[in-house]
């Protein structure tokens, strides 16, 4: 059993998500978005959402960075194991509380307002709720984690997940003796992954990736998509503008 | 190939190039998202319709079709251009139709046949052992089954039945009905046929094949204003909306134009920018007032005290001060304003009388043919009296001299408008004028104290006549003293000056309206001023507003009389535009014949709505409003005392109007008594009346042997929205489940009618079988017994006019129609074959007998100068004269299906024609057997047939001169004749067009110019009414033949409204201390406008409008009233008198006048719409706080353009003096709960 959650299913997690979300783009590439209801009533929609995805995204790289860096670069960069943890659990559980805070916000306005009651999905609900459960299951393991502050657990996690990338075979056994809770959250972690391209959860996707754009090489403010497929001819002078004239 | 494959091109460059310096980029990334919207507005065809029912907008739309499905509509924009100097007619359309395909494969949609489930149950089990007839027969003869199904009518429970079905319960029932009761208690309702002629046809062929009766709307929805046909003769006539742009001055008076007139605004709109001066006059801040360079905001309910103000500065500046000459000339050749008027004296005081005339004078100043309906004026030149040309008298018996020549008897006159120069009168005498204005209810009060008879000095000649010495004074001097104004001629009454507070000045208007004096005068200066200098270019927008009150004529013949002061009508850019359910079926003389089944049986069976709906759904039983109220201090003696039924009585029984049922024996049973007496039958008839053993439907309503039996309503929402007095529908005619919370007349211990018999109980139910046809379950469709799918209007091939535009187009089957609806000429052509089939178990060629009023623009309308009852011994009956004439029509119940699709003998026979006048028609029938062919064997055997709605449509083509130019020449040739001028060079021109039914679907087409209507169409002017009267010299087919502003019928005079004047709204009584409740604060005037959310006033249930509203029934009301109800915005409120209650939110809008709430026409009950707390039942509609009552005046006949037509003249259902309470509601009931599991088993 402990095999197949830690061993098999985190493939079949990863999997289903990437096919799924292949699938998703393109199958029904108009539904790849937020389905935002700021449109149906700004209230409590403004102050939850800050807060629960400045949180989200503060978890998640910290998540990324955390386990899947080698603890090498850690060690030759000379963070100790027990600071990482520290680093950890202070910063996860500042986010965590602001996620949560802001995901209940969340939950109560989508779970109360009639109008944004009436045209939820349940996929819309149930995320949030796992979101939710997620991040209490979170929060629930920095209480564990106070009782090690050495770190050693926390390089358990992050072998764990180096093998799953790395396809070691022995990866769930790196983490047969972590504490339940640890546990349940590495399950859910990778049931919310396996819904991903199900759910509005995909607008991470395209959320991450329209900014970057700007930010990355700012390749022009405006940007032009045309049927042509090969450059117009250069012309003499200078500026490759028109004129009524010409 | 594949969305993200295709970005996964990281060998190539996305980039293509640069621009602007590298702030712009162009890149290679796939363009294929684009298709996703392109494939959204692909479509498979573009087919031309456009929306059929009620909306009177008359726009062509493209509707388009994909996979099979509507998809959308757009507008067309390909309109004939007109007139180089016009702006185009496009856009027209607007967001509300662009809406209707929703209705088409919507939840609401109307799917099969639907039968109320236990009268399916009943009948499928009869007909197990029984024949169709024997059937119905056995269930109406039983009280218990009959009551079983009618009391549960609007409770749900229809279940599906098949078309064979459906038909076959309708043909019974109408057989059963014309055999047991007769043909003249099958009623069939239908609205505005000029916006899907051929589907009203179907209805209305079917039903006069049967004898049934076709009923009016105009006039019940109280949009015809009688005030026209008193006036002009005329039933409605106006400028088309393109006309707007010729004018120099537009006033808007209660007609919200960008509201209700959507794809017509953009004509005022481009009438600002060429310069066009407006003023608009509404109560409530509209969205017409934006428009306006002045806006004044009049109480509602005292437009005649504005419009006598104008008038009277009108007068004061422009026709006795200085004399305009252009309104000099105009006024002495177009209006009475020169005819002699008799005084008459009553108790020794001076009263306006009758119209001189040339019967009153030794000699009869030579005129041997009807001079008793000729009337008589000074000439200028010889000083004489003359009888001029163009008066009714000349239009029957005589040839020639029918015109508006300045000529009588052959000579050159200039007739006399005023004697008030010393020279031109014998004498001044004091002339009595009754006044209202001191009669205002409490809400409409203004502490008027004056008395109700005015004495006024007028000028006046003495003349000698057959029967002594009388008084005359022209209609002009007496018109002066009317308005209050001071000639110099000494007396009370009379005003020098604008600032005193005499009847007529502003400054008495300005307290009675509110508007202040000053701005009235400088409107009324403006509008005449721009009239002088432009000929006449200064015209009304006038609207349902001003004419759904009590006294709508008064309101309207103080605009009208504004505009012929000034020379407004008949002008191209001037005069009245009346647009509110406009009936300008522009093809009439055409269609008449197919939708009246002419060409079969003539003449056919009408009714005149108001008073057909206020016996049967015994309104009349609970009338407030007493003769006595509205009486003229003035009137003569005579019985006046009687309540409104009585009237309608008296007039039913004189041959005014029409009557449904006839005769309370069923004509088919007596038509055979006559043939066994051996005698005719107009003679067998008037003896049986006069003896009494015969007698009229009308003089006991609820007796059973008169009860309307079954009704059709079809393209109509009668009982969602026009059906005035709603809950007294449900209570009487429907017996079913009610709101109405007065006592009736009996109860209250009131005074009874006198003329109809009084049964001390109301009866329940009085209908056997009510069929809607629709394609939506409209909130008639819910109360029916049976509903038949109908062809939505993009399912159907039709025709389409309007009087807004000059072109006719049609409505065509973009699709076939969807489920299993069919179209309105296959449901009744279906229903025909059906009774073919069916009836002649009891009925064969069967001999009816039809009792016709006495009709306008008919030698009949000369019928009697003299009001006579011949029940009370004052004359004989002679039908057709002193009486309704009594016809004996052959009808064959064993062909009615063969008949309605052949084209019959009689228009070969008689011809074809239309207002007074008529044409052989031969060519155009044998065009219509070349063109659609001919029945080979059979009953109709050589007959072109009408198979096919397409068959229809080319009938009315043909046969009408608007759209077949030979027919146009022979119709003006004929009218030449009568008025011995040559009018054919207004047809000649086109005399080789054809308009067919393939020529409008390419394009909408221009109609040609017909006599049938007062203006032309060409390529030289816009339509306008009246235009042909003033630039061809054709009369107004009124008493004097010009536009009459005097009317001297004995009821006019005795209700003092010989002129008009100004008089408060009605008390209706109808907040007693019953029906209201400990702590009811708020009382306001409940008024129904037009919508803003739905298509015209019906049609709200649509899911886009009531997105775009608030998704259910709403009133408006004012802050201020808002505030002392204790009512925010969108609160429930609820709104009740003693006619019933109604439920809605509560718009609170600073739009609104304080006294005032509005609620839109047409909210479905069956939309959002909670229970009543008041009622207990649900909702209510707008009309569930109305009760239609009548006005004797309009029940006027025999007497000239006061004569009656269909849709043309008669009662009209006024709503607007209606008061409500208004509350907030404490909760909000929605009546839902499960079905009990016996409902559900049924």
């Amino acid at each position: 059993m402990h095999n197949f959650f830690f061993g098999i299913f985190p493939y079949i997690a990863l999997g289903v998500a990437i096919m799924g979300s292949i699938a998703r783009y393109d199958r029904d590439p108009f539904t790849w978005k937020s389905s935002s209801s700021q449109l149906l009533r700004r209230k409590q929609l403004i102050v939850g959402s800050i807060l629960f995805h400045v949180g989200l995204i503060v978890i998640t790289l910290g998540h990324v960075i955390g386990l899947l860096t080698p603890i090498q670069i850690f060690d030759a960069v000379g963070i100790s194991h027990g600071a990482k943890q520290l680093l950890a659990v202070v910063a996860g559980g500042i986010a965590g509380v602001m996620a949560l805070v802001g995901g209940g916000m969340l939950f109560h306005r989508r779970w109360t307002d009639p109008r944004i009651r009436q045209t939820s999905s349940f996929a819309d609900i149930a995320i949030l709720a796992m979101l939710l459960a997620q991040l209490v299951l979170g929060l629930g393991t920095v209480f564990v984690s106070l009782g090690h502050l050495d770190g050693h657990e926390m390089t358990k996690f992050m072998s764990w997940a180096q093998g799953i990338f790395t396809f070691d075979g022995a990866a769930a056994s790196y983490i047969a003796d972590v504490a339940l809770v640890f546990k349940l959250h590495l399950i859910l972690g990778m049931t919310i992954i396996l819904v991903f391209p199900f759910t509005r959860l995909v607008h991470l996707v395209s959320g991450f990736a329209s900014p970057f754009r700007y930010l990355i090489g700012r390749r022009g403010y405006q940007i032009v998509r045309s049927r042509r497929s090969a450059p117009l001819p250069a012309r003499d002078g200078k500026a490759q503008r028109s004129t009524p004239a010409e | 190939m594949s969305h993200l494959l295709d970005r996964l091109n990281f060998l190539q460059s996305n980039e293509l190039e640069q621009f602007s310096n590298g702030h712009g980029q162009v890149t290679r990334e796939s363009r294929d998202w684009e298709d996703t919207y392109r494939n959204r507005w692909r479509h498979d065809k573009i087919v031309r319709s456009t929306h059929g029912v009620n909306c009177t907008g008359s726009c062509s739309w493209k509707i388009y079709v994909k996979s099979g499905i509507v998809t959308w509509e757009t507008q067309q924009t390909d309109y004939p251009r007109t007139r180089p100097d016009l702006p185009n007619h496009e856009p027209r359309g607007c967001a509300r139709g662009a809406s209707y395909s929703w209705y088409l494969y919507s939840a609401n949609r109307v799917k099969n046949p639907l039968v109320r489930g236990r009268l399916m149950k009943i009948w499928r089990k009869m007909r197990e052992s029984l024949s169709p007839i024997e059937a119905w027969t056995k269930l109406q003869s039983d009280p218990i089954l009959r009551a079983s199904y009618v009391e549960t009518r609007g409770k749900g429970g229809f279940v599906r039945a098949t078309w064979d079905e459906a038909t076959e319960i309708t043909a019974a029932a109408n057989a059963y009905t014309a055999k047991t009761y007769g043909p003249d208690r099958i009623f069939g309702f239908s609205p505005i046929p000029a916006m899907s002629m051929i589907s009203y046809a179907a209805g209305s062929r079917y039903l006069s094949l049967m004898g049934g009766v076709c009923m009016s709307f105009y006039d019940w929805y109280c949009d015809l204003p009688p005030a026209s046909p008193m006036t002009w003769g005329e039933q409605t006539d106006v400028p088309e909306s393109a006309d707007w742009y010729n004018a120099g001055y537009l006033l808007l008076w209660g007609s919200n134009v960008p509201q209700t007139r959507t794809p017509d605004a953009h004509f005022y709109t481009e009438a600002r920018y060429r310069g066009t001066k407006s003023a608009v006059i509404c109560p409530d801040y509209s969205e017409a007032a934006k428009f306006g360079d002045v806006w004044l905001n009049v109480k509602q309910g005292t437009d005649a005290a504005l419009a006598m103000a104008f008038g009277h500065v009108i007068l004061r500046e422009f026709h006795l001060d200085r004399q305009a000459p252009y309104f000099e000339e105009y006024c002495r050749k177009y209006s009475d304003f020169p005819m002699l008027v008799k005084l008459e004296e009553k108790d020794g005081k001076m009263i306006p009388g009758r119209f001189l005339r040339a019967d009153d004078l030794d000699g009869k100043l030579g005129e041997e043919n009807n001079p008793e309906w000729k009337t008589v004026a000074f000439d200028e030149a010889s000083g004489g009296l003359v009888a001029p040309n163009g008066s009714i008298g000349y239009r029957w018996g005589e040839d020639g001299e029918w015109n508006l020549e300045e000529k009588a008897a052959g000579t050159e006159t200039r007739l006399r408008m005023s004697q008030v120069l010393d020279e031109d009168h014998d004498d001044v005498v004091g002339v009595d004028f009754p006044y209202f204005g001191a009669d205002a209810t409490e809400q409409f009060s203004t502490g008027d104290k004056r008395p109700n008879v005015l004495t006024k000095n007028v000028p006046v000649k003495r003349i000698k006549t057959a029967e002594g010495e009388v008084a005359v004074a022209t209609v002009f001097d007496l018109f002066c003293a009317n308005y209050g104004l001071d000639r110099g001629l000494g007396g009370d009454w009379v005003a020098k000056d604008y600032g005193e507070d005499i009847p007529g000045t502003p400054k008495w208007a300005e307290k009675i309206t509110g508007v202040s004096a000053d701005r009235i005068t400088h409107v009324a200066r403006e509008f005449a001023q721009n009239a002088e200098k432009t000929n006449g270019k200064s015209m009304i927008i006038i609207g349902a507003a001003m004419n759904h009150w009590y006294h709508m004529d008064m309101n309207y013949r103080g605009v009208i009389n504004m505009l012929v002061m000034c020379g407004c009508v008949g002008q191209s850019g001037g005069g009245w535009a009346h647009y509110v359910g406009q009936e300008k079926l522009r093809p009439q003389t055409g269609w008449l014949p197919l939708a009246f089944a002419l060409d079969w049986s003539r003449p056919p069976r009408h009714m005149n709505s108001t008073s057909a709906w206020y016996a049967h759904t015994d309104q009349w039983r609970y009338e407030t409003l007493t003769a006595g109220e509205i009486l003229s201090p003035t009137a003569p003696e005579g019985d006046w005392d009687i309540s409104m039924i009585d009237y309608n009585i008296r007039a039913e029984r004189m041959g005014w109007l029409p009557s449904a049922p006839q005769l309370k024996t069923n004509p088919l049973e007596v038509a055979k008594q006559a043939k066994a007496a051996g005698k005719e039958v107009p003679q067998y008839v008037a003896e049986q009346l006069k003896s009494g053993d015969l007698e009229m439907s009308c003089e006991d309503p609820d007796a059973p042997e008169n009860w309307p039996r079954n009704l059709f309503v079809w393209r109509s929402n009668l009982l969602g929205s026009s059906g005035k007095g709603h809950e007294y529908f449900l209570k009487h005619l429907l017996g079913t489940d009610h709101g109405v919370m007065g006592r009736d007349l009996g109860e209250e211990g009131a005074q009874l009618p006198k003329e109809a018999k009084w049964h001390d109980e109301g009866p329940r139910g009085k209908l056997d079988l009510l069929v809607t046809i629709d394609f939506r379950m409209s909130t008639t469709a819910v109360y029916s017994d049976i509903v038949l799918p109908t062809a939505s209007w993009y399912e159907k091939n039709d025709l389409n006019t309007s009087d807004m535009h000059p072109f006719i187009h049609p409505l065509q089957a973009a699709v076939d129609p969807a489920y299993e609806s069919k179209s309105d000429w296959e449901i009744f052509k279906s229903l025909a074959y059906k009774v073919q089939e069916v009836a002649p178990e009891i009925l064969g060629q069967e001999t009816d007998i039809v009792a016709l009023p006495i009709l306008h623009d008919t030698p009949g309308e000369l019928a009697q100068d003299q009001v006579r009852d011949w029940k009370k011994g004052e004359c004989d009956l002679i039908p057709g004269k002193t009486a309704p004439n009594y016809i004996a029509v052959e009808r064959d119940y064993t062909a009615i299906g063969d008949r309605f699709t052949a084209l019959g003998p009689l228009l070969d026979k008689l011809g074809n024609g239309g207002k007074g006048i008529s044409w052989n028609t031969e060519h155009e029938v044998q065009h219509l057997r070349d063109l659609n062919g001919v029945w080979e064997d059979g009953p109709t055997k050589g007959c072109a047939r009408i198979v096919s709605d397409i068959d229809a449509t080319e009938v009315v083509l043909m046969l009408a001169p608007e759209t077949n130019g030979e027919v146009a020449v022979k119709a003006w040739e004929a009218l030449s004749k009568a008025t011995g001028r040559d009018h054919t060079h207004l047809a000649l021109p086109k005399e080789d067009e054809k308009i067919r039914f393939r020529d409008i679907a390419a394009q909408p087409r221009k109609i040609i110019s017909s006599p049938t209507w007062s203006g032309l169409e060409s390529e030289k002017v816009c339509y306008n009414a009246g235009y042909t009267n003033v630039h061809e010299l054709i009369p107004w087919r009124t008493l004097t033949g010009r536009q009459q502003l005097y009317q001297d019928h004995l009821w006019m005079l005795a209700f003092g409204e010989g002129f008009m004047s100004y008089r408060p709204p009605v008390d209706l009584k109808t907040i007693t201390e019953a029906v209201q409740d400990e702590g009811d604060t708020l009382t306001l005037n409940f008024i129904t406008p037009h919508q803003k959310w739905g298509i015209h006033s019906t049609y709200s249930d649509n899911l886009l409008m009531l997105t775009l509203n608030r998704g259910g029934p709403v009133i408006w009301i004012s802050e201020n009233d808002a505030k002392k109800a204790g009512i925010e915005d969108n609160d429930w409120v609820e709104l009740y008198n003693v006619n019933g209650a109604l439920t809605a939110r509560a718009v609170v809008s600073q739009r609104m006048k304080d006294g005032t709430t509005f609620m839109y026409h047409a909210q479905e009950k069956i939309v959002n719409t909670p229970g009543s707390e008041k009622t207990g039942l649900r909702g209510g509609i707008h009309n569930s706080v109305t009760r239609a009552t009548l006005k004797p005046t309009h029940m006027i006949g025999g007497y000239a353009q006061q004569s009656y037509g269909f849709n043309y003249y008669g009662t009209v259902g006024a709503n607007r003096d209606e008061f409500v309470i208004v509350k907030k509601m404490k909760k909000v009931d929605w009546l839902d709960q499960e079905a009990t599991p016996k409902e559900a088993a049924e």
